[in-house]
């Protein structure tokens, strides 16, 4: 038994993608199984090694169900910049709690890998071998061991430039793998309702799980689309609502958005997207409803709203209009004989979002969502503020050479009173991200430049 | 749409504010459809639930065993969460509408999805 105040240590190994969503994933998975983030590491940046102190395994375990950045995660007995640090390191962990994996009645295999580098069978048995000085006192079995070990070469990030020796070498015990098949399982290839904006799966799980979501919550999404992201909460066990303003997206009618498909089929809408993956039950409602006018009672009862509104590049940002200001050839949907057609200003959008989340919220709720940017103009004062709401997290993802969105996860900390609806107009942020208004005209800006000098270096 | 929908529902008709809920509902096609049992979900929505509201609507649509109010205990008591669990999750209204009680205003549920879009002339500023 460990002396209390002693945490354990793991080693997690990332995936190297979605760099920068990675550890506020870590983070908000740890908080929800009541671990808290504490490293001996000072940054993890780029580097595929996470070393993490966690209380129990159970929590390192419930992290492992959930995370779809990390592959794997270790018990780490030892580590060291080279072979001889790490023998060291290896003598100094206690043998109690090593014994329990290694007595005699046991049976284990020890694995080896190496990143950035590949090594002969040869070299690799020479490296196993040397760890004969640790007490294993169990049976060797490759097919089904009751233990798994694993030593990790660290031979940095260039493929380029590959040192003879690695940076780092780390030995532990296996524990779990991550969730990273869900990519593939959920994989927005094989959906059966598509839009043209629907979320890469595995950005998807990262936001249900910036956003904490669990077991028996209800999660919203006001600009549901296709209902992509709800898929990812329900898979977690939450209940899911999603509005949208497009009557035909909701109802799952109109021209398909796969290549080669001319109309939707019945079996195409947010219901039959849950249904394909078995998690029907989760379905509450979805209703054709504008964001910027919601219809739910007063009270807090969603516990996450995780949420990718319209930019104005692919989907237009809408909003439901008067009678009187229809410009001409707008589309106006036939059964609902509400004109759809205003322009929605992005910053107007995102306020309205940050009030609707801070006053249905429960307390500790979350809000995910994604901010576009025009990166030259980019600054973090710009990120939209609410006094009810903290900023847990903000990650860039880029989209072309002068835009990117940046996820935004905020957690509510405040209950909502009705005045603080207008404490944001006199901030100075509100008139920040008024620039950004035109995100559509300076995301297509970059491309008319390039077009125009294209057509001029080929005249010349 | 779901009676538990329904619950969270209220018009937004400029001028309505907080009389805008309950919706009446009128159901021309309502089905029943079996949803796995879940009690630690039931229980997490007994507290939210506007009961009169509810059996309001219950009472349109002549639903009969509808529990009255929360009773005591009732995170243990099964039968009450099965009966809740009916009520709120596994009647689907599929033709219907929803009329704002105050302004008379419909919005129509059509294959089991409200329509709650207002023209600008309708809504709060």
């Amino acid at each position: 038994m460990a002396p209390p105040g002693i945490l354990n240590r793991y080693l997690l190994l990332m995936a190297q993608e979605h760099l920068e969503f990675r550890l506020p994933e870590i983070k908000s998975l740890l908080s929800l199984f009541g671990g808290q983030f504490t490293s001996s590491q000072e940054t993890y940046g780029k580097s595929p090694f996470w070393i993490l102190s966690i209380p129990s395994e159970d929590i390192a375990r419930n992290l492992m169900k959930r995370t779809v950045c990390a592959k794997s995660i270790f018990e780490l007995w030892g580590h060291g910049k080279c072979p001889e640090e790490l023998y060291s390191s290896l003598k100094n962990y206690p043998v109690e709690k090593m014994v329990p994996f290694l007595h005699s009645e046991s049976t284990y295999k020890i694995k080896i890998h190496t990143f950035n580098k590949t090594l002969t069978q040869e070299e690799k048995v020479k490296r196993i071998d040397a760890l004969e000085f640790l007490p294993f006192e169990g049976k060797v079995n490759l097919k089904k061991p009751q233990h798994i070990f694993s030593i990790l070469e660290d031979y940095g990030l260039d493929p380029n430039h590959i040192p003879e020796n690695p940076h780092n070498i780390y030995f532990g015990r296996w524990i779990a793998d991550g969730q990273r098949e869900l990519i593939e399982s959920y994989s927005v290839k094989k959906r059966h309702f598509i839009g043209n904006t629907s979320m890469d799966a595995g950005l998807s799980f990262i936001m249900a799980n910036h956003g904490k979501v669990k077991k028996n919550d209800i999660v919203f999404d006001p600009f549901v689309g296709t209902g992509g992201l709800l898929i990812a909460s329900a898979h977690f066990g939450a209940y899911v609502y999603g509005t949208d303003i497009d009557y035909n997206t909701v109802h799952g009618l109109g021209k398909a958005s796969r290549k080669n498909q001319k109309w939707r089929g019945p079996d195409e809408n947010i219901r039959a997207n849950l249904r394909q993956y078995g998690l029907e039950k989760y379905y509450l409602d979805v209703l054709v409803s504008d964001a910027s006018k919601p219809s739910w009672r007063k009270g807090t009862y969603f516990d996450a709203i995780i949420t990718d509104p319209p930019y104005g590049i692919r989907e237009s940002t809408r909003r439901t209009g008067s009678q009187k200001e229809i410009p001409k050839g707008i589309e106006k949907c036939p059964e609902s004989h509400v004109p759809v057609s205003l322009s929605y200003h992005l910053s107007d959008m995102f306020f309205d979002l940050l009030n609707f989340s801070a006053e249905t919220l429960v307390l500790g709720g979350r809000l995910v969502y994604w901010l576009p940017v025009y990166t030259p103009e980019y600054t973090e004062e710009m990120v939209p503020w609410h006094p009810c709401l903290k900023l847990i997290s903000n990650c860039e993802q880029k989209l072309s050479s002068h835009t990117s969105r940046r996820l935004i996860t905020m957690e509510k900390v405040k209950e909502f009173e009705n005045r603080d609806q207008y404490s944001h107009l006199l901030s100075d942020h509100f008139l920040l991200y008024q620039g950004h208004n035109s995100f559509r005209e300076k995301y297509f800006s970059g491309v008319t430049k390039r077009i125009a000098k294209e057509e001029k270096s080929s005249q010349e | 749409m779901r009676l538990l929908t329904h619950n969270l529902l209220s018009s937004h008709v400029r001028g309505v504010g907080p009389r805008g809920f309950p919706l009446r509902l009128q159901a021309t096609e309502v089905r029943i459809n079996p949803v796995e049992f879940n009690p630690d979900f039931i229980v997490r929505m007994i507290p939210k639930v506007e009961w009169a509201a509810l059996l309001e609507a219950a009472d349109n649509l002549h639903l009969i065993e509808v529990p009255k109010e929360p009773i005591q205990g009732y995170e243990h008591n099964e039968e009450f969460l099965r009966k809740m669990h009916h009520v709120l999750l596994e009647v689907e209204v599929l033709e219907g509408t929803l009329q704002c009680p105050e302004s008379g205003r419909v919005f129509p549920i059509s294959r089991g999805i409200p329509n709650m879009l207002l023209s600008d002339e309708e809504t709060e500023t």
